[in-house]
């Protein structure tokens, strides 16, 4: 039953997200045919995301080990697990904000949990990081630069992305849909966030002002999973720092979900 | 027992992506009935006021109404798509929606896979899924071009299998758009039987149409609904006047339903 005057709006928005997860076959399908359907006909198939990914590896590796004046077997396994982890946050954001707007058609045609569509695009880009995480371990392979034991902590690094990822999904998707200028205003402020952050430059080059570095939410979270890997482990302000950042970007999704998803289908 | 119970439900489509102040000095100087301003001073189209009824188990109702009279945006509601803005709306039995059957389609997936997503998209479990897929394959007819991707089937191919995945299940609550009584006479005559064991084992009908004698054979009740309200509602004779027989053939035997709009 739907009453205006008693909307229901917690449990309604609770149910939406069981039942989406519930179906988590569902939007698993629909990611897969995403990655198909956009490398449709082509050779390599998904491939091209591996290998476009390690010649951009390559390049910015070379041409920073001179700038920077790194040794490349250093600064490569660094940039390889940076890079890397940018693009898939900056993947799980800018398509984040399309999560909702691009099924549009299936919105007004077919009551489906709005949380289907979220997850659809989170599971789509944990495909594509899936296609280049092999990356890291061949990097750290040619370089001889394995890390020790304290990489298990990188794991809940990865299940903090994925959570973050599906609030982000819910949070610029819905932004979005209502206003159409959150898209490209988020897709500018992660371009900003990819030179402000330190992902293809290393902390130490800050100096003292290194330790302003947690502010930087994107460079707390991203950190949980790079630290790990690469710098010997990660310190307990950088978690505390990724898990506040990821509190309020949760909170926050899920209270504009709660408030505003019957309003999704008149905005898309 | 199905039913449907609508009370004062009122439905506004807001306007959000048109440059709203220009747009309120046109629509506004037309004084027109359908376009408001809201409490927040936004531009709404009053897509669905006051509506009150109950449809009850049985009942096998018609919307009819011009274009843009609210009827599909009343499917919809019924459906879940859309939240009512005012008043309340009590839905009872699992619905089925054939709206628009192409949603939800992958053009590039096989026909398969289209038929496995459909499943998926209803909810259905691995047995009910299995059952859609034999059911599907059976009445489409499609055979081995079940295996290629959809987007190589011809139009009429296409309607066969969105039409065979939309009718393979009765619901307790049918919602159906007129797209369903729209296409060739060929498929028609193949589309209409199974229509018919549908509509008869459903607990409810609603549908929207402007197919006049698709509503004579097929409903008992009828709402016409004009600017987004309900401006009468009654048995097919009340609302539609006694039917006038002229083409003396039609009578002996009544012909398929013409193709819709």
């Amino acid at each position: 039953m739907r009453d205006a005057a008693n909307p229901r709006l917690l449990a309604r928005a609770l149910d939406d997200l069981a039942l989406g997860l519930g179906r988590w076959r569902l939007p698993l399908a629909l990611a897969q045919m995403d990655i198909r359907n956009r490398y449709r006909g082509s050779v390599l198939g998904p491939f091209w995301l591996t290998l476009s990914t390690a010649v951009m590896l390559v390049s910015l590796g070379f041409l920073y080990s001179q700038l920077f004046k790194l040794e490349l077997r250093q600064y490569l396994p660094y940039l390889s697990v940076s890079l890397i982890t940018w693009n898939v946050i900056a993947g799980m954001v800018n398509e984040g904000s399309n999560a909702l707007i691009e099924q549009e058609g299936v919105i007004r045609q077919m009551p489906q949990p709005y949380s289907v569509h979220a997850l659809r695009c989170v599971l789509r880009n944990m495909i594509v990081a899936a296609h280049n995480l092999p990356l890291i371990l061949l990097v750290f392979l040619a370089c001889n630069a394995w890390p020790g034991p304290e990489a298990l902590w990188a794991l809940p690094g990865l299940l903090l992305f994925v959570v973050d990822a599906l609030a982000a999904a819910v949070l610029f998707g819905m932004l979005s849909a209502r206003f159409r200028d959150i898209g490209p205003i988020v897709a500018s402020l992660m371009q900003i966030a990819f030179f402000v952050s330190p992902v293809i430059w290393k902390p130490q080059l800050l100096g003292e002002n290194a330790k302003w570095l947690p502010f930087n939410p994107v460079y707390a979270v991203m950190e949980t999973v790079r630290g790990p890997l690469v710098e010997g482990g990660v310190s307990p302000l950088i978690w505390l720092a990724a898990l506040a950042y990821s509190a309020i970007l949760c909170g926050a999704a899920f209270a504009l979900f709660v408030r505003f998803r019957s309003r999704i289908a008149f905005w898309v | 027992m199905a039913y449907i119970k609508a009370e004062r439900l009122d439905v506004d489509f807001p306007l959000y992506h048109m440059g709203s102040r220009s747009l309120k000095k046109r629509l506004f100087a037309a004084a027109s009935r359908r376009v408001e301003q809201d409490a927040q001073d936004r531009v709404v189209v009053a897509a669905l006021r006051d509506l009150n009824f109950t449809i009850t188990s049985g009942e096998r109702v018609a919307l009819i109404g011009h274009n843009g009279a609210g009827k599909s945006t009343l499917l919809r509601t019924i459906a879940g798509i859309y939240d009512p803005v005012g008043g309340r709306l009590e839905v009872q039995g699992e619905i089925g929606s054939l709206i628009d059957p192409m949603a939800g389609m992958d053009p590039w997936a096989t026909g398969f896979e289209n038929i496995r997503l459909r499943a998926w998209y209803r909810g259905l479990s691995d047995a009910q899924a299995k059952a859609l897929a034999v059911e599907v394959v059976a009445f489409s007819g499609l055979d081995e071009f079940l295996d290629i991707p959809v987007r190589s089937y011809s139009a009429g191919m296409q309607v066969r299998l969105a039409f065979a995945m939309a009718t393979a299940m009765a619901p307790d609550i049918l919602l159906m758009d007129e797209w369903f009584l729209a296409g060739d006479a060929d498929f028609m005559a193949r589309a209409e039987e199974r229509l018919a064991v549908l509509v008869r084992d459903a607990e409810i009908l609603v549908l929207a149409t402007h197919a006049m004698d698709i509503v004579r054979r097929w409903c008992t009740r009828v709402i016409r609904m004009d600017g987004g309200r309900i401006i009468h509602d009654g048995t097919v004779e009340e609302v539609l006047g006694p039917e006038v027989i002229t083409p003396p053939a039609e009578a002996v035997a009544p012909a398929p339903p013409s193709p819709a709009g």
